[in-house]
C-alpha cells in the first residue's frame, strides 16, 4: 500500500516538493528496462546542457535542471502553470547497474540516461535438459 | 476538440487520485471560475504567459517536439498552439513508470486586447517554445514631463 502510495504521488508533474525555501517541480519520466539495461527518459523543458546536472552519489541517482529562459525585465505572470524554476527528482539504484557507466544525453529538453548493466549479471538463458 | 494529451488522470478508481480530485475542485470553486479553456493541471504542455509594458511572451513547455509540427496562429489576440509528440515505442522493453505524454495537443490561449497580431515572432529551443507578440504603443507607460 505504501509503495502505491508513492508511485501516486510521484505521477502529478507539478506537484511541489517544499525543500526550504525552494520548490522543485517533478519532471515526468518513462522508466523502461531491457536485456542491457534500464533507460530512463525525462522531460525538462527549458533546461540547457550547462543547467543540468545528473548526479551519482552511493545509490543515489539524482537529476536536477534549471530553466534557463531569460525574461524581459518588468514581466509579471498572466498566468503560470510551471510555478518553479528548478526540476528536480532522484532515484535509487540497484547493485547490478553499473553506476560509473551511466550516458546522457540531451536533447530539446528531454534526458535520456542509459544505465547499463553488468556484463556478468545480464540474463542469460538457461537451457533445461531432459532425462 | 482537444488532444487527448489533455486526459491526464485515467486511474477512477484509485483512492488517492479520487481524493485528489475532490481536493482540487474545492480550491477551485474557491478560486472562482475557470477559463473556458482551461485545461486540467499536468496537461502537456504546460503554458506561462508573462505580460511586460512592450510585449506579451508565451512560454510552452513542450520538450521533445517535433517542430516541425508546431502550428501557432494568431487571431486577434485569440492564440492558438497546435504540435505533436512522437514518442518512440520500445517494443522489448518493460516500463516502470511512463508518466510522459506522446500525441497531439492544441491549446488556445487568450492575450491581452492590445496586442499587435503582425508582429509575433516564435523561437523553439531547449524544449521551450516561446511566443513573443508585440502590444501597441498606446498601452506602453507614457512619461509625463513637468516643466
Amino acid at each position: 500500500m505504501n509503495e502505491r502510495r508513492d508511485i501516486k504521488s510521484q505521477d502529478r508533474r507539478e506537484v511541489q516538493e517544499q525543500a526550504g525555501q525552494q520548490s522543485y517541480l517533478r519532471p515526468a519520466v518513462d522508466i523502461y528496462e531491457n536485456s542491457g539495461g534500464i533507460t530512463v527518459e525525462a522531460d525538462l523543458p527549458g533546461v540547457s546542457r550547462e543547467r543540468l546536472s545528473i548526479e551519482v552519489d552511493g545509490n543515489n541517482l539524482t537529476i536536477d535542471g534549471e530553466i534557463g529562459v531569460e525574461m524581459p525585465d518588468g514581466m509579471e505572470a498572466l498566468h503560470a502553470e510551471i510555478g518553479s524554476r528548478r526540476f528536480r527528482r532522484s532515484f535509487t539504484l540497484s547493485n547490478e547497474l553499473q553506476a560509473d557507466k551511466i550516458s546522457a544525453e540531451l536533447k530539446d529538453g528531454v534526458v535520456l540516461l542509459k544505465l547499463p548493466k553488468r556484463e556478468e549479471l545480464k540474463p542469460r538463458k538457461i537451457e533445461v535438459t531432459m532425462g | 476538440m482537444f488532444g487527448n494529451l489533455t486526459a491526464y488522470d485515467n486511474d477512477l478508481f484509485d483512492p488517492f487520485d479520487l481524493m485528489r480530485r475532490e481536493f482540487g475542485q474545492l480550491f477551485e470553486d474557491r478560486s472562482g471560475p475557470r477559463g473556458i479553456r482551461s485545461v486540467m493541471a499536468g496537461s502537456y504542455p504546460a503554458i506561462n504567459v508573462g505580460a511586460a509594458p512592450e510585449q506579451v511572451d508565451v512560454y510552452v513547455f513542450a520538450a521533445g517536439l517535433n517542430p516541425k509540427s508546431m502550428e501557432i496562429s494568431l487571431q486577434q489576440n485569440l492564440l492558438t498552439v497546435s504540435g505533436e509528440r512522437e514518442l518512440e515505442p520500445h517494443g522489448d522493453a518493460h516500463y516502470y513508470r511512463k508518466e510522459r505524454r506522446g500525441g497531439a495537443f492544441r491549446r488556445v490561449i487568450t492575450l491581452p486586447e492590445d496586442v499587435d497580431p503582425d508582429r509575433v515572432t516564435a523561437n523553439y529551443r531547449d524544449g521551450v517554445l516561446r511566443i513573443t507578440v508585440a502590444r501597441r504603443e498606446a498601452v506602453q507607460p507614457k512619461r509625463i514631463e513637468v516643466k
